[in-house]
This record gives C-alpha cells, structure tokens and sequence, in this order.
C-alpha cells in the first residue's frame, strides 16, 4: 500500500516537472542542424525546465514559418530578402551562429596533388566554357602538376540547399557573366552538369565519375576525407578552406547592422573566399515574453560558451569582434 | 477492377472443373452400400443438425434486430467507398487551389514550357513530364517480359521445392528500401553502366541516337533500370498468381489436342490470363510513376528534353522532393505544387488509357477463356 503510494507520489511529481518545463520551437537550416542540436541539448542540462527543439526542415520552410508565427524562431543559411521581409508579420533579428564554407572536390585520375582554383576558373568550368583538364588556364594555374586529357563532369547539388547558395553567390562575385546568366539561388538552372542529391550525392558521384569537379561543405569533406582544392582570394592568395581561414573570411567583412551580410570573396588576406554565416531568426517583440527571455538567455549562452563547442563539431566559430557586435545587438533589439 | 473480376471468373470455373474431373472427389454425406451410417458420419450429421437449430433459433428470437446491422454495416461500407473519392476530389482540389497562382502566370504553357529557372522565376514542366514518362517507360519495357517470365517459370516448369525460394526472392525484392536502391545505383549500378554497357550500347546501337553522348553511368538508362528492378516484384508476384488460377483443365486440354509446352503456355495460359497480367503491369506503373527517392539518385537531376537515354534527366516526384524543402518565393512554390498537379493528370491519363487498352483486347467482355 505505502509502497504504490509512493510510486503515484512520484509520477505526480513527474507530471509536475513536465508541466513546469517551458518547451520552445523552432525550424529551420538543416547544414548547422548538428551544432544547433548540440547546444539546445547542453543548454537542457544547465538548465532542466527548458527544452527547445529544432526541426532541421530547410531554410525556406525555417523562413516561412517563423514569418508566419508558427514557431518561436526560425534558422536560415542565406539571410532573407527584403520582399521576405516586408511580407513578415514578424519582426525578426538575424543573430550569426557559426561560419560554414563550400570547397571544390574534384576526381582526376592521374592527380593525387592539392590543384589550385583562380575564380576566374571555377566560373568557366561551372559555365561549360572550359570542358577538359587539359585546358591551358588550369595548367596555368598548377604549372607542377600533369593533366590529363580528360573530359570534365561538373557535379552540383540537385536538392535546394544553402550550399548551393554560397557556391553561386561567389559565382555572381567573381563573375559578372555568371551573374547574369545564372545568378544566385538555392536552386538555380545550371549550364552544364549533373545533379547529385545532398553533399553524399554529390561525393558520391564525384568518387564514381573520372574527370568531375564539384562542390561539397567544407565539414563534409573533412569528415568523409574528401580532397578539395584551394581557391585563389581576392587579395590574391591560394587559400584551403579550414576553420581558421573561414573564420577570418568574416573578419575580413564590414558587419552591417542587420547582420545579413554575404561575406565571400571577403578581402581579408588569409580569408577563404567561399564562406558563410548561419542564422538564427529570432522575433524582436515575441508575443509570449517569458519564451522572449528564454530565447535572449540562450543567445548569450551560445556567443560566449557555445562558440567554444563549435570547433568539436566542425564548424567555424564568429569572429571575436563580431560576437561583441550580435551581443550589443541581442541586448538592444530583443525586447 | 479487371483483376479480380477475371480471378473470380476464373476461380468460379476453377471449382466447377474440380468437382466433376477430380478423381479423388470426396462426398461425406455419401451412404456406404451396407447403409449403416458410419460413426464420422454421424457426427457430422449431428453437428449440421445442431448448428441447424441453432440458426433457426436466432432467426427467430430476433428477427427485426437482426436487419439493423446489416443495414448499418451496408452504410459504413458505403462510406468507405465514397472517402476513396473525397479523398481524391480534396487531393484535386488542393492541387489546383494551391497552384493557382503559377497557373494564373504561365497558363497552360506551363505544361509544356522547357526552362525551369527558379532565380528567375521561370517555370516549365516539360522536362519532367518527359523524365517521368521515358524512366517508366523503359522500365515496364524491360520489367514485362521479365516478371512475366519469372511468373510462368514459377506456375508452369518449377520444381515444387525451387518454387516457394524463387517466390520469396522475388518478393524479398519488393521489401528493399527504395534509398538501397538509390546507393547500390550510384555506387554498382552506374559504374557498370558507364564502363562496360554505355560503351557496348553506343558501339552496336548508337546510329539509332538514343545510345549517344557522353556516358555518365547515371541518366535515364540508369533511372529506367533501377525502376524496373523495382517493379518486377509487384508485375511478377501479380501475374504468378493469375497464372495459378487459370483452371488446370485449360492446360490439359490444349495439350491433349497435340499442343508443344511453348503453345499450351501461349494459347491456355498467358491468353486466358492476360486481364490480370496487365493489372498487374498497371499496378507496377503506378510504382514507377510515383518513384522518388531511387529515381533522384541516379537520374541525374538535369531539367532537360533528351533523345539519348545517357544523358541526364528529371522526374516530376523528384522535383518536387528536391527542391520544395528550399523553395523560397510564392510563385516557386505554386509552381512545384503545379508539377505536383501535373504528376496528378499524367498518372490519371496514363490509368485510363491502360483501362482502355484491356478494353479494347477483351472487347468489352470479361476475361473469359476462349482458347
């Protein structure tokens, strides 16, 4: 009798913590979805009555249901534009998570050396403008290193993706005539090429297909050992994207004061050029105040303790002087 | 609706034909010539008087409740009938309500506009009302005269023991994820293609220009492939049991008047059994059409009209999966719920005309043996 007692005693109080948890939502980018879902989970340990959860559901999805109020904050790897936001019933800040860039891999037999990428080649073989290895602006570019004749297979991505995002909006930079033709996009109609669905798509028929370039996160190809090649920067470097080399890619770029900056091609010297932020989309005026000052809360947690995690997984921690920036920023803008 | 109505023919011969051929017929009720009933039968007598009462008592302790649930039952039966069109009237009407938009904007040309540029906002389903058909084309092109052979080999020449493994297997194929398929297509399938079957196929039928052009290993050929390993179950385990209940007489009878095998298969199986067999080809279209998740892996996803079947492609059901996640914009998603719209039409014209094709071989009647 005492002992089943006890037992309802317990699931009452079980009940009582469950229903004291405040639980918060939200939706969005599924490239820092590992990061995100690290950081929610250590933040549920620090602290037991909240717990968030994310459903990585893509950037476009993440937009329009934090836009339509149906989650409590939203998470995108392009920032939104202005027509998104003029249509926004809510007022959103875009608070920069962690850095991520895109590397070129490639498959060419006969090459086992790091090939070096000027811009101007990776926009004409992207174009269908250079078609073999053999071309006399790759060798140019790599004079120790033989080429085969060999035709090349460009390889993209065929889901709608942030990466193919950061892929063509370096394109766009770099060259007028790709902006014109393509221009930039989550999915765009490309000249050449075939499509390969998600980064393992993509590797994975770069592995099978002789001769192809194409273009994976730079995470991916470090976890999945994929060689990549380094793409000339705008102060004209050879730069191999690493951590530290996209990290100070965003050093490198004035921060505006909405945070929806698109930093490649960024000037700085050592700065990998095909590199972007992820963001968070938190509402400025949230019509539920205590999740408003939950959220705010963790946004601080996650600029000083979480950017510490980031380098675990991966990803590629803010700049010191921009988390100085979101940080003034958090604290002015989220009411 | 062919199908079963051409089993039950079937069947409902089937049973006439055992009770008067079978020479092992077995009647329980039969009066031995001593006509002392023997102690089974008795049994059985008095069981069949018992449940006999029985009924008899039910019928008439309640004879009015007796028909409210039966007429309940025939109301609920109905409503399931009449949910299979609710359900597709709403899916219809949600399609064409939520593509309204594109629709409005590109109008009917929309349907056969080539360039699908999403930064541009410049949308056509052309290309992957192509995609779709070819891909399924091509596999029921390799997928029928596949399945219908596994099937006449399991019903007809098989060895008893043989016969339950090779059906297993086949249906062991139908329980693959259709994502196995997709990587053992990118990491099996297309390099084989491209070093070996690509290189033959261009070399011996190349003049023909749908075997031309660069050779990826991936593209429509892959595509048509990996879609017909997946519909050779669903034909084959259809036809197989069509096949089993084609009346044992029919086969004796065309072997007694001086058949081959070769014809008694021709004329007294596959021709009385031809209904369901393209039932079942139905049934493994629809699975094509509808394929997704293998199809993107290894189509190549390239929104192009192509003649040569290497070169890549793209479905609707691909499409849609691929890009609707990401699509930003209004009108980039009115247009993907279009394609959608579209996949709907195709599916449902490509069933009709399949319906009229089994109309025009039966000539309006049921699937009758006339051989």
């Amino acid at each position: 009798m005492i002992r089943s007692l006890r037992v309802i005693l317990c699931i009452f109080l079980l009940t009582c913590c469950a229903l004291a948890q405040t639980q918060l939502n939200g939706a969005g980018a599924t490239f820092p979805y590992p990061m995100y879902s690290k950081w929610f989970n250590e933040y549920h340990n620090l602290h037991p009555d909240i717990q968030i959860n994310y459903q990585s559901i893509g950037s476009g999805g993440g937009i329009r249901q934090v836009t339509a109020g149906t989650v409590d904050f939203g998470a995108t790897d392009g920032p939104m534009t202005d027509e998104q936001i003029a249509q926004s019933k809510v007022k959103l800040l875009h608070v920069p998570t962690v850095l991520g860039s895109v590397v070129p891999a490639y498959n060419i037999p006969g090459v086992s050396q790091e090939v070096k990428f000027t811009p101007d080649i990776l926009a004409r073989i992207f174009m269908g403008k250079i078609s073999n290895w053999s071309d006399p602006a790759i060798a140019k570019a790599n004079p120790d290193i033989k080429f085969p004749n060999q035709a090349i297979t460009v390889v993209h991505r065929s889901d709608g993706s942030g990466t193919t995002y950061v892929w063509t909006d370096y394109l766009s930079k770099i060259s007028p005539e790709w902006q014109g033709t393509t221009g930039k996009g989550t999915s765009v109609k490309w000249p050449v090429g075939v499509g390969g669905k998600g980064n393992e798509g993509v590797a994975g028929m770069i592995r099978q297909l002789p001769g192809s370039i194409g273009y994976v996160e730079l995470i991916y190809a470090v976890q999945n050992k994929i060689p990549y090649g380094s793409v000339k920067n705008s102060s004209g470097q050879f730069i191999k994207a690493s951590l530290e080399s996209t990290t100070e890619a965003a050093a490198g770029v004035k921060m505006p004061a909405d945070f929806r900056v698109s930093i490649t091609n960024s000037p700085g010297k050592t700065a990998y050029p095909i590199a972007s932020f992820t963001w968070l989309l938190i509402p400025t005026n949230p019509t539920d105040k205590n999740k408003g000052k939950i959220l705010k809360d963790f946004l601080f947690w996650m600029l000083d303790q979480g950017q510490a995690m980031t380098e675990a997984l991966s990803y590629a921690p803010l700049p010191k002087e921009v988390v100085v920036k979101v940080k003034a920023a958090v604290t002015q803008q989220i009411h | 609706m062919s199908l079963p109505r051409a089993v039950t023919h079937l069947s409902r011969m089937s049973g006439t034909v055992n009770e008067m051929n079978s020479p092992d017929h077995f009647e329980p009720n039969q009066k031995p010539a001593t006509a002392i009933p023997t102690l089974a039968q008795t049994a059985t007598r008095r069981t069949q008087r018992a449940a006999a009462t029985a009924l008899q008592r039910i019928r008439q302790s309640h004879p009015p409740s007796s028909r409210i649930p039966d007429a309940a039952f025939s109301v609920l039966i109905l409503f399931t009938a009449i949910s299979v069109f609710a359900i597709v009237v709403f899916v219809a009407w949600q399609l064409y309500d939520k593509s309204r938009l594109s629709l409005h904007q590109f109008g009917l040309a929309f349907f056969y506009g080539r360039d699908w540029d999403p930064v541009n906002g410049d949308f056509g389903a052309m290309p992957f009302i192509y995609g779709t058909l070819v891909s399924s084309f091509l596999a029921l092109l390799i997928a029928v005269p596949l399945s219908v052979g596994v099937a006449v080999y399991i019903t007809e020449m098989c060895p008893i023991r043989l016969r339950a493994i090779i059906s297993f297997l086949v249906e062991l194929l139908a329980a693959i994820p259709s994502v196995i398929y997709g990587l053992w297509g990118i990491f099996v399938l297309a390099p084989l293609l491209r070093e070996y079957v690509e290189p033959f196929l261009a070399k011996t039928l190349g003049w023909t220009g749908f075997f031309s052009g660069p050779m990826y290993g991936i593209g429509m050929l892959a595509a048509g492939i990996i879609l017909s390993i997946m519909v050779i179950p669903i034909i084959a385990s259809i036809t197989r049991e069509v096949l089993t209940a084609v009346p044992q007489s029919q086969r004796e009878a065309v072997l007694a008047l001086g058949a081959t095998r070769w014809e008694m298969i021709r004329m007294g199986v596959l021709r009385n059994a031809r209904i369901g067999i393209v039932g079942g080809i139905i049934l493994g279209l629809g699975r094509a059409l509808g394929e997704t998740m293998a199809v993107t892996m290894v189509i190549g996803n390239r929104p192009e009209v192509s003649r040569s079947l290497f070169a890549p492609g793209y479905t609707m059901a691909s499409v849609i999966a691929n890009e609707f996640t990401e699509a930003t914009g209004d009108l980039y998603l009115s247009a993907l719920v279009q394609i959608g719209l579209a996949l709907f039409l195709v599916t449902l014209i490509v069933n009709a005309l399949a319906r009229l094709l089994v109309w025009s071989i039966t000539g309006g009647t049921a699937g009758r043996a006339r051989a």
